[in-house]
């Protein structure tokens, strides 16, 4: 019998669904090698093997009652701790949430459970989902199962969605929810070599998600190929009232329609990334994944995407100062850490919960946000960024113009050393200059494996879509995805 | 103008008045979420996951307040930006739970608009516009309890998100008068429209108070602002409170510290309240929650057309077509519910006597302004609980009009139908009130009081033609008051000679 | 700070916008962290660091350019003025409301005193 935990959602969802082993195995495969993996990964926050079962044998009892399966019935998966769940411990990997129970459930979430997935846990994150590698969660870092070719030394699994990436290319979920706001789920993607997608701004409901910056998060599956990614976007997606950044528009049925054939179609190759001193790995995936798009027929396009090195200092304005205003609900009033010092008044117990609660990075973006918006800083600092946003967006639609979808590596390097970057917030930060362009535009972006470096770490290659055109990006990471032949996996030492 | 002046030891000084009225849009839900708005429920019912600031809540907002608060702009000829944007304003206290208020700083949804004020009732002439600067919409925050426990506060946050708008004046105002009249004026448009109920002892209307002084003819001086006065009487109080405060200050040598006041009302004076360190870098940023709101032309209209008759626009009309006293048409266009009150009997009471409102508005008008104000107000009753409906009043004076009961009659019969409820013409066919035009009768009353009153009769030949007057009296009188007036003054002035 | 142009600083000017631990322990303040002297002088050349680094878009020609407003172009909706309409974001959830608080009784949430 083949090892459940190699599956991934749409094997799994099938061989549920043709009765070739039961949802309740796939849960209990999976819930074994989550428990044997936890003590090394440190992955999840929360384990919830009670929850992945009983999902599980809801959709046993359905098929067996001859019920309608759902999109993701009977698949497992984990889920980022940033999406509020009933009854379930939500922390966003901080101590001011450490012990936040939430009464209600994101819809994300809550559409997942509808298709018939289950929990096997909440995952570890960067406290806040701010971070890069994942270093930032007040719940220990998590290891990526990733190690370079004749080293034992500690990878990152990238991040902030580094619980996400660390567990599916482990093979301990076969897929995860992440959620991307400057590169989220991309890099972490890339660094682990399993696939992942941010959709367009407002595809998925933020309803229920512990918020970083409103303007840019968006969540997304990470699975390991893209297919799965499809299959679970669909069940992600959706227009939900309750946000009013939501897109009031139908959820496309992005794997019936998968397609790799990209004859008629044109890619565009943006002449800014291609930066000095660029990595020569990532340079040669880059390259390869060019001549791939061509073979499956695209035509290849050099387009200028003229703003491209703005693109990071905005976002470290923009996603502060939105950060600083969303995390001021923390404050130890109605639930969350409280740290009320002998005698304090009520401010000084905020200041007291909120630096016992947040971490130093978290502490870092509020301080940013709260200056830059800060009275006589706020137009040249906060104004300035969004109208750049503006010049960044509108580079993106001029490309359009020619181009269906844009090509570009998704990280500048494959995963560090964990320890290797936290000294230098500055040069973290700069990991995800591909990312970001893509969200400060809010276009749907994909990142696929490609290749592995010369020490034998995956790299990841961007795809980059018009508003809406989710399809056109799962479409041209489905053609370089049949073309990479990508099969490398961590060697299992944990 | 106004005169008003504070005499200082240095000379006048003039008062600077603005007003930041907050108020409450009357909407069963509250501004971002379902939650319901009735005030005084249980602490911290009327409070939705969105409200308490749960991670990951967000906003959607409710259609009912941005249509009030463009219909509040219409009523005073404002501009209405059809693109307009939530900010959020950031600070920390216990009763607002995101960390900020979601207001509109940079882009409110009413601009510039005005309306007229009348500093004395009896003269219409006396008039003022008072411009507006701006009204935007915002949340309310929640209450803090300070008296239940030895040490803690408590949060009540079952008022925090319900919508407000504010409406900020210009300082336009010179008087603790002018501030009083605005206010009412602008509580009486809101209720008119329908926007906010107006009810101040209830915190559904409330007062920022900008207050400065300088010698006239100078630039504006340092302002303070009182915050969440709440009744116009107290707004004047504040005003003249704090006027002569700053006089004094000022003649003393000292300055005016731009800073918020608390009002004091059982000591009639404002006092600091404590400033916070950084209490005016509020931060303010677009709320990324949300997306600009667009109001199209459609909805203006709607917005439009929805608009009742105003208070300006209905005493006009009171005046020119039912050609009422501009008393009486103030005072019945002061409420909505007066002005309904009225409107309703005199379309009853047209109805009944087939006549056209105008020709029966006055005797309609006096009536109520008179009559049954008076009886009201002897009963210590408001209109709304008059035991005397319009309909049950326009009968009344429709068996006044038609001649089936005199005018002293009447008065008789509000006080039956004030008793007992009954219907008027119930009481006066019960009480025999019906007035009689048998000249036979009259005639035999008549030469009754003036045989009993033969002395007056000589008096009244003698020249004195005020005792007419008294005849009239004695024979209703012997007539129960059933007498025909018209006829009675007929048939004495025929036996009179 | 450094030149205190009435009009607002500049990104021309170099260097202008740069922090120093008054303004950190300011900044610290206004965000309600309570921070040590230790950290504060750790954040500064943090701060100056990035905010440095930031500074580079003060180069962009931003003439004529509106700020962004929406990512996606779309426009707010609005709901209708229903109680409880939908439960989730309705009131009537005391329990749930106070389920994770710290302090309170009697159906509030409780602070230290606060006294104004």
């Amino acid at each position: 019998m083949t090892d459940l935990t190699d599956l991934g959602v749409a094997a799994i969802r099938e061989g549920v669904a043709k009765g070739e082993f039961t949802a309740v195995e796939v849960a209990g495969a999976f819930n074994a090698a989550v428990a044997a993996a936890q003590p090394a990964l440190n992955a999840f926050i929360t384990l919830t093997p009670e929850k992945a079962l009983e999902a599980a044998a809801a959709v046993d009892a359905d098929r067996a009652g001859g019920k309608a399966l759902g999109k993701m019935a009977g698949v497992p998966i984990g889920m980022k701790d940033l999406f509020a769940t009933t009854g379930t411990t939500t922390t966003a990997a901080s101590n001011i949430l450490g012990n936040f129970v939430p009464p209600y459930e994101s819809t994300v979430s809550q559409k997942l459970w509808d298709a018939g997935a289950g929990m096997l846990g909440k995952l570890n994150l960067d406290q806040f989902a701010m971070g890069s590698s994942n270093e930032t969660s007040a719940f220990g870092n998590v290891i990526s199962p990733w190690r370079r070719e004749g080293s034992d030394a500690q990878l990152a699994p990238g991040g902030s969605s580094g619980g996400s990436s660390a567990a599916v290319s482990a093979r301990i979920a076969p897929a995860a929810t992440g959620t991307d706001t400057g590169g989220s789920i991309r890099q972490p993607a890339a660094f682990t070599g399993i696939s992942g997608i941010k959709p367009t701004y407002g595809r998925c409901s933020r309803w229920g998600i512990v918020a970083f910056a409103s303007s840019l998060d968006q969540a997304g599956p990470m699975a390991r190929d893209v297919r799965d990614c499809a299959i679970m976007l669909e069940a992600m997606a959706g227009f939900d009232p309750k946000d009013s950044t939501s897109l009031d528009m139908p959820v496309p049925e992005w794997e019936a329609n998968l397609n790799a054939d990209l004859r008629g179609k044109k890619v565009g190759i943006p002449r800014e990334y291609r930066m000095d001193g660029m990595d020569a790995d990532v340079a040669r995936v880059w390259d390869e994944g060019i001549a791939w798009l061509k073979d499956a027929g695209a035509e290849i396009v050099d387009i200028n995407l003229a703003h491209t090195k703005y693109a990071l200092p905005a976002y470290y304005i923009i996603a502060p100062a939105e950060a600083s205003s969303n995390l001021a609900r923390y404050d130890g009033v109605r639930y969350g850490l409280r740290d009320l010092p002998q005698g304090a008044g009520l401010q000084d117990m905020y200041a007291a919960t909120r630096a016992a609660g947040f971490g130093a990075e978290v502490k870092r973006r509020i301080m940013i946000g709260t200056y830059v918006l800060s009275a006589g800083f706020y137009d040249a600092y906060y104004t300035q960024a969004q109208k750049v946003r503006t010049l960044i967006s509108r580079d993106f639609m001029d490309a359009f113009q020619t181009v269906d979808v844009i090509l570009a590596p998704t990280a500048p390097t494959a995963a560090f050393g964990l320890g290797e970057m936290v000294s230098d917030p500055l040069a973290m930060y700069l990991n995800d200059v591909f990312a970001v362009p893509a969200s400060l535009a809010g276009l749907p972006a994909m990142s696929v494996p490609a290749g592995l470096d010369r020490q034998g770490l995956p790299l990841g290659l961007q795809l980059i879509g018009r508003p809406f055109d989710e399809q056109g990006v799962l479409d041209a990471g489905l053609a370089i995805e049949s073309r990479a032949g990508f099969t490398a996996r961590p060697a299992k030492w944990w | 103008m106004s005169d008003y002046r504070i005499q200082g030891a240095t000379g006048e000084w003039e008062v600077v008045i603005g007003l930041e009225v907050h108020a409450q849009i009357s909407t069963q839900a509250k501004l971002f979420s379902g939650a319901a708005t009735a005030f005084g429920a249980e602490p911290n019912t009327q409070v939705s996951l969105v409200d308490a600031a749960m991670p990951g809540m967000l906003p959607v907002p409710n259609m009912e307040c941005i249509r009030q608060a463009v219909r509040t702009g219409l009523a005073i000829n404002a501009q209405i930006n059809k693109w307009s944007r939530f900010d959020r304003k950031n600070y920390f206290y216990a009763d607002l739970p995101q960390g900020y208020q979601i207001s509109q700083l940079y882009h409110p949804i009413v601009g510039e608009g005005a309306i007229e004020v009348q500093l004395d009732d009896k003269n219409p002439e006396s008039t003022k516009t008072i411009g507006i600067e701006r009204i935007h919409v915002e949340q309310d925050a929640g209450k803090l309890m300070h008296d239940q426990h030895p040490t803690m506060s408590y949060v009540d946050l079952n008022r925090s998100g319900v919508a407000l708008m504010e409406i900020v004046s210009r300082p336009d105002m010179r008087s603790p008068a002018e501030a009083g009249a605005y206010l009412s004026k602008l509580r009486t448009i809101l209720r008119y429209v329908g926007s906010c109920d107006g009810n101040m002892d209830q915190g559904s209307m409330r007062a920022d108070v900008n207050v400065s002084v300088r010698k006239p003819g100078e630039p504006f001086g340092t302002r303070t602002e009182t915050k969440n006065v709440n009744s116009v009487r107290f707004v004047m109080a504040v005003v003249e409170q704090e006027a002569k405060r700053q006089v004094a200050v000022l003649e003393d040598g000292g300055k005016i510290v731009q800073e918020t006041r608390l009002y004091d009302p059982d000591r009639n004076e404002t006092r600091s309240m404590r400033s916070k360190e950084d209490a005016h870098d509020y931060r303010y940023f677009p709320d990324p929650d949300l997306l600009p709101v667009e109001l199209d032309d459609a909805f203006l209209e709607e917005c439009r057309a929805s608009l009742p008759e105003l208070p300006d626009a209905k005493r006009h009309r009171y005046e020119s077509v039912l050609g009422l006293s501009a008393y009486n048409a103030g005072v019945l266009t002061a409420e909505v519910e007066t002005s309904r009150w009225f409107e309703a009997l005199l379309a009853e009471s047209a109805a009944k006597q087939g006549k056209p409102e105008s020709e029966v508005a006055k005797q309609a008008a006096n009536w109520l302004t008179s009559e049954l104000f008076g009886a009201l107000n002897k009963l210590g009753k408001g209109l709304a609980e008059s035991p005397v409906s319009p309909e049950a009043g326009g009968e009344l004076l429709a068996l006044v009009g038609k001649g089936t009961i005199s005018g002293s009659a009447a008065k008789q019969v509000l006080e039956k139908m004030l008793e007992t409820g009954d219907a008027p013409g119930v009481i006066v066919e019960r009480e025999g009130l019906t007035q009689t035009s048998d000249t036979g009768a009259i005639e035999a009353a008549v030469d009754a009081v003036l045989a009993a009153n033969a002395d007056k009769v000589e008096q009244y030949k003698g020249g004195k033609e005020a005792l007419f007057g008294f005849f009239v009296g004695q024979t209703m009188k012997a007539m129960q008051g059933k007498g025909n007036p018209g006829l009675v003054n007929e048939v004495l002035k025929a036996k009179l000679g | 700070m450094a030149g205190g142009n009435p009009a607002g600083p500049s990104f021309k000017r170099k260097n202008a916008m740069s922090v120093d631990t008054a303004t950190v322990a300011r900044i610290a303040s206004l965000a309600r962290i309570k921070v040590t002297e230790e950290e504060i002088a750790a954040m500064v050349p943090e701060l100056n660091g990035i905010l440095a680094w930031v500074e580079q878009l003060g180069e962009v020609n931003v003439e004529g350019i509106a700020p962004m407003t929406a990512v996606i172009p779309n426009k707010q909706r609005l709901r209708e003025d229903i109680v409880n309409a939908d439960p989730l974001t309705g009131g009537d959830v005391q329990d749930k409301v106070l389920s994770n608080a710290p302090a309170g009784e009697h159906g509030f949430f409780g602070v230290p005193k606060v006294i104004e």
